[in-house]
């Protein structure tokens, strides 16, 4: 009997790597300067997760993708405009802030509480997907959270590679120091898997699919109800940008050598 | 409760504690005289001995520890539920390791399940007047925060290279005893990830990375990839060094291009890969474009070989940019560090 998987991914929008990022103190706390201004992408690690999701669910026909995502979700629809294109998925939206200023437990609260309300979901075939870490928060915290209220207990994080066999077993690569990978084999799902770059390069653009997924992604963004946030994360003292600009020295008429020699005693210094 | 402060170590194969892990015992025994709480230590691993004479200058009032085989691999079924029970045994307020990849893989599911909240890769902690605080970088290092928390239990994993590792001496260790938990998970062990040569190295004082420069065409119009891969893993092997890339350069091997068969993913610093420590860092052929150089936070000295005098390094990243061809300079460096 093949097997058919309901693959969960997990994944906010972040400012676009390139932008320069300050932070203020607001009432509330600490946001980004002109944070709505800002373009945004999918989370990297996410943007990974999903390009996996889709691969395994291409691989094992009769399987199905959702992404759930809590943004704001004027912001989330001018993202969908790139990453639709990429991956055959349903988009389950929740409105709500995507800073990394919010608790990842509230985060991961409203998360939970959209997946368990997908119509449908069977967890004995659920693989929940995501990042290992997001480019805003960082904490690596939100999937493993989302994972326990779910009562999932075989979770993976930094993974770069999952091969499933004939018989449903999962084999697992997942990162850890040294440039090393650990490998575990899990008899199926469900699991909880935080991708770090997985081996997938970005699928091209495919206008089909982009144009299929619209037709969910419109009537998602309209029904997304707002996140029910109660606050409760920590108190900031302060969040500033180091000042780290260097006084760089640059070396255009140095020959060879002299660069060479001028390391080497860097080096043994 | 509130007045706790436990610290969990991992043991590896042979019942040791890691430098890592030392590093967050000093900084959860700061927490504790700050406070002016009770210290406790949790052991966590196949066997524990020989970190039980790597922790008695910590302090603690109460050692306990769950050792055998069902807690010596890293997993989150056999971790969780030995952290949990290890939290509840010492009534944690405060709970605290390193933010090693075992830890991580199970720190927010911990605090999850002891119904508290968690904070990753700390990087400094501050205690005024009984309160604590603690400092983590925000958007992949390009900004901090200082924050507290009254909820407790309060998990924390401290960033490697944060603190001193904690002396040395022996200490007495209760054992405890904890109900099944049940996992669906076998490790089946550990898998290179450098094809057999060991390029990452955490500990090495000196980081290069590669940037995608090395395997393009060079000024007599042709590509010298196996050249760049002698030069690059010379330097790496003579200097004792770590190895890093840029995105694009391990991302040329997903795209079918030519690639230095010894760097995959995990060599990547930046936006989506590591942000490694070292006492210094050498970019070469590398443009240092801000994704890849939030990676670059935890270096301290930096220099950069680049044939573009406008390349980010230039714009205050570096110390110094050599505006060069690196092929010809790593050679001449090579040779000299090999005198």
């Amino acid at each position: 009997m093949p097997n058919t998987y309901q693959i969960v991914v997990c994944g906010g929008i972040v400012p676009n790597p390139l932008q320069s990022l300050e932070p203020v103190m607001g009432p509330t706390g600490p946001a980004l300067k002109n944070e709505m201004m800002l373009p945004a992408v999918l989370d990297p690690w996410a943007w990974h997760a999903l390009f996996e999701a889709a691969d395994l669910a291409r691989r094992h026909p009769g399987s199905k993708v959702w992404l759930v995502s809590m943004s704001p979700k004027a912001k989330l629809q001018q993202v969908m405009m790139s990453v639709a294109q990429k991956a055959a998925f349903d988009l389950v939206v929740v409105d709500g802030p995507a800073t990394g200023f919010v608790d990842a437990a509230e985060t991961a609260g409203a998360l939970a509480n959209a997946v368990k309300a997908i119509p449908g979901l069977d967890p004995a075939q659920l693989l929940l997907f995501g990042g290992w870490q997001s480019a805003s928060r960082g904490t690596g915290a939100v999937l493993q959270m989302i994972g326990e209220i779910l009562g999932i207990d075989e979770q993976f994080q930094g993974v770069d590679r999952l091969s499933i066999d004939d018989s449903g077993t999962l084999e697992i690569l997942e990162r850890i120091e040294g440039g090393a990978w650990q490998k575990s084999r899990c008899n199926g799902a469900p699991a909880v898997l935080g991708w770090a770059t997985g081996n997938l390069p970005e699928p091209p653009n495919n206008p089909q699919i982009g144009m299929q997924n619209m037709r969910t992604i419109m009537p998602a963004l309209q029904r997304a109800t707002p996140a029910a946030l109660k606050g409760d994360g920590p108190t900031y003292d302060s969040v500033e940008s180091p000042k780290q600009r260097r006084e760089t020295r640059v070396e255009t008429e140095m020959n060879t050598d002299a660069i060479a020699d001028e390391i080497t005693a860097w080096l043994k210094g | 409760m509130d007045d706790k402060v436990l610290w969990i170590g991992f043991t590896d194969e042979n019942g040791s504690l890691d430098k890592p892990s030392l590093e967050a015992l000093t900084a959860t025994r700061t927490i504790a005289e700050g406070i002016d709480g009770e210290l406790a230590i949790g052991l966590v691993g196949g066997s524990v001995d020989a970190a039980a004479a790597q922790i008695g200058g910590a302090g603690a009032t109460r050692v306990v520890a769950l050792a055998g085989e069902a807690w010596a691999a890293p997993r989150y079924a056999s971790d969780t539920a030995a952290c949990a029970q290890i939290a509840r045994t010492v009534d944690a307020g405060i709970v605290v390791a390193t933010a090693g990849s075992r830890f991580n893989r199970v720190c927010a599911g911990l605090a999850q399940r002891l119904g508290g909240a968690v904070d990753t890769q700390i990087t400094d902690i501050l205690v005024e007047n009984g309160a604590l605080s603690v400092s983590r970088w925000f958007y992949r290092q390009r900004m901090i925060g200082k924050l507290q928390r009254t909820v407790r239990p309060w998990v924390l994993s401290i960033a490697s290279g944060s603190f001193v590792p904690c002396e040395a001496g022996d200490a007495t260790v209760t054992p405890i005893e904890i109900e099944g938990f049940e996992s669906r998970t076998e490790v089946l062990g550990v898998e290179a990830g450098t094809g057999g040569s060991q390029t990452i190295r955490p500990d090495a004082e000196t980081l290069l990375v590669a940037g995608a420069g090395w395997t393009k065409k060079q000024a007599d119009g042709e590509v010298h990839t196996d050249d760049a891969a002698s030069i690059i893993l010379e330097f790496v092997e003579s200097n004792r060094a770590s190895l890093g890339s840029s995105k694009s350069m391990v991302d040329l091997a997903t795209e079918g291009q030519a690639v230095l068969p010894f760097l995959t993913h995990l060599h990547q610093i930046g936006q989506t890969g590591a942000s490694p420590r070292h006492a210094k860092g050498l970019s070469t052929c590398c443009h240092g474009e801000e994704p890849h150089a939030v990676g670059w936070r935890f270096i301290n000295e930096r220099r950069a070989i680049n044939t573009d005098a406008n390349c980010g390094w230039a714009q205050g990243k570096a110390d110094v940019l050599y505006v060069a061809d690196a092929f010809e300079v790593m050679k001449k460096v090579n040779e000299r560090l090999a005198d």
